[in-house]
């Protein structure tokens, strides 16, 4: 069973986003895609300062049998990566919502976290797949 | 007998559980003006019989003749045991076979093959290889590209002195990917890249650099300067060298202050044989830093279950099976063939017999242009070291003469005119360690004989 925390916000796609006191938000996968992705080997963050469009592919995370594609939930400019995921990219298979987070990002426009999914919504799409 | 295992029965079966009509309405989604209605060109089909004396026919109307062109692909002496052994059976396979751990000799020679370029290169990591030198090179940019995130978007900068095909390849690979190129010019004096001219990009962040080393004119590129003034700008510099070269020069790792950053090439010297430009393969190696963003198979070691050591496939989130259109390359395989050839190759000669037949072609061709040179109006086009190719210049067109050589069983070098009209009557000259004294004579005699007629 999937930990899907309540007070973060989902997309679709797997990433969750976590709203700051400062209006900035924190990004990560959930621990359902951790899980479903295995062992983590290699991640790749985006750079500082990059603007992201709402659904671009920013991020890389690779286990030993896959790669795949992490989509920025909302649109933004990168303020912070967890370097520390360089060289222990396993962190975001043992916490994917704490240590494993991956960017922080700005808020471009607010009105795209209100489309973000809450945990019951985004318990609904894995529960369907 | 066609090689066609279906029956008319199972073409007509497998027809009607599919719901098509016939073979051709499957192909009737291409417009018909696309469509090659029939082989026109193509005369009709011969038994195995007379095909094989044609063959042989033709094959002795090929002279046996002296070859003296170097220009990208070349003669060296290859040892029997090297195509014995490559064509066993249990060798004689042109790809990673499939289920490729099952497979344990296969990956046994490339993991060896790629220990093997990392010690020639200096490099921490090798690919089992690529198609040929120029795509290895063409990969290798686009590699510098994803990887300088330092300089992203800025020029690639290419030297007048790449051979011409190479810089063909590149274009045709790389310029729909909006890589921009300058071409950096040669000093004409020394036929080495100008640091000056270098120099004129001095601030505008490229992101790569290209040193050939030895460049298109056999010339020895100042590669410590090149190396440091591209890591200075911020560039990445992709190395492209001769690996019999290699065992002579210093391994681009310790070019200038930091070494090349990604090294390539065309692996033909190291036991392929010369053929109308192929079969050859492409070798591409680099620092741990890149090798995410490096194309094409790689071979690890590994143990298993009860701790034997084996070999894998590894990292193969790269490659496009697994990332589809977002792999490092679509366009990139490997050369099993040809790798399992040069490694043993390799392994016959060791690095001593390949310094030796690398300083043995160099002294061969220092020998030729200096027998050619003697000759009235033919003269070295540049000065400065060489490794076992030079230009020479002659007194007359240079088309002819190389025809008139041809004649007389002598392959002259490759005519530079039509690439290089800038050095006139040019002619590229390569002897290896193929070459006997006698033979450097014949070249030298028929050519005086030629152009005093």
């Amino acid at each position: 069973m999937s930990n899907i925390p309540a007070e973060l916000k989902y997309a679709k796609s797997h990433e969750w986003v976590k709203l700051q006191a400062d209006g900035t938000v924190v990004v990560g996968i959930t621990d359902h895609a951790q899980h479903a992705l295995g062992d983590l080997v290699f991640v790749e963050t985006p750079k500082v300062g990059r603007k992201l469009a709402a659904g671009e592919s920013c991020a890389v995370v690779e286990s030993v049998k896959a790669a795949s594609d992490v989509y920025a939930p909302i649109a933004g400019e990168v303020t912070d990566t967890n370097v520390t995921l360089a060289n222990t990219p396993e962190i975001l298979n043992t916490d994917p919502y704490e240590a494993g987070w991956m960017w922080k990002q700005t808020v471009t426009n607010p009105g795209e976290l209100e489309v973000l999914l809450d945990a019951a919504g985004y318990e609904k799409v894995i529960a369907a797949l | 007998m066609p090689f066609i295992p279906h029956t008319d029965t199972d073409v007509k079966d497998m027809l009607a559980a599919i719901g098509a009509s016939s073979i051709d309405a499957l192909f009737g989604e291409i417009p018909p003006e696309l469509q090659c209605k029939g082989l026109t060109q193509v005369p009709e089909g011969l038994s195995e019989m007379a095909v094989s004396q044609l063959m042989r026919g033709r094959a002795a109307e090929d002279r046996m003749a002296l070859n003296f062109i170097g220009a990208g692909a070349y003669e060296h002496h290859i040892p029997a045991a090297v195509w014995e052994i490559t064509t066993r059976g249990e060798f004689y396979s042109a790809y990673t076979p499939y289920q490729a751990e099952a497979s344990q000799g296969t990956l046994t020679v490339l993991y060896e093959y790629q220990t093997m370029m990392t010690e020639l290169t200096g490099m921490d990591v090798s690919n089992a290889s690529m198609y040929d030198g120029a795509s290895a090179l063409a990969e290798a940019l686009l590699m510098a590209v994803r990887c300088n995130s330092a300089n992203p978007g800025g020029k690639v900068l290419v030297p007048k002195t790449l051979h011409p095909y190479y810089g063909e390849v590149v274009n045709s690979i790389t310029h729909a990917q909006g890589i921009r190129q300058a071409a950096v010019d040669y000093d004409a004096k020394t036929g080495k890249t100008s640091l000056e001219a270098l120099q004129a990009y001095e601030g505008v962040k490229p992101t790569a650099v290209v040193i050939a080393q030895p460049n298109f004119f056999g010339a020895l590129e100042d590669v410590d300067a090149l190396t440091d003034w591209a890591h200075a700008q911020g560039a990445l510099v992709v190395a492209l060298v001769n690996p019999t070269s290699l065992a002579l020069l210093k391994p681009p790792s310790e070019w200038g202050a930091k070494g090349a950053d990604i090294v390539c090439g065309d692996g033909q010297p190291l036991g392929a044989p010369l053929a109308s430009g192929g079969p050859y393969y492409g070798f591409l190696t680099c620092k741990m830093a890149y090798v995410r963003q490096m194309p094409g198979r790689i071979i690890g070691r590994t143990v298993d279950l009860e701790g034997k050591p084996g070999f894998t496939l590894t990292l193969q989130a790269r490659e496009q099976h697994i990332r589809r259109s977002k792999a490092t390359s679509n366009i990139c395989t490997n050369q099993g063939l040809l790798v399992t050839a040069s490694t043993i190759y390799m392994s016959l000669l060791g690095p001593d017999g390949l310094a030796k037949v690398a300083s043995a072609s160099m002294a061969n061709t220092a020998a030729l242009v200096a027998k050619l040179t003697a000759i009235p109006g033919v003269s070295a086009v540049f000065e400065g070291p060489v490794f076992h190719e030079a230009v020479i210049r002659l007194p007359k067109p240079v088309a002819p003469v190389l025809e008139a050589l041809a004649d007389e069983g002598v392959l002259g070098g490759f005519d530079l005119s039509r690439h290089n009209p800038e050095l006139g009557q040019a002619l590229l000259v390569c002897a290896t360690e193929t070459k006997t004294e006698a033979q450097l004579d014949r070249y030298a005699e028929t050519l005086r004989r030629l152009l005093a007629a």
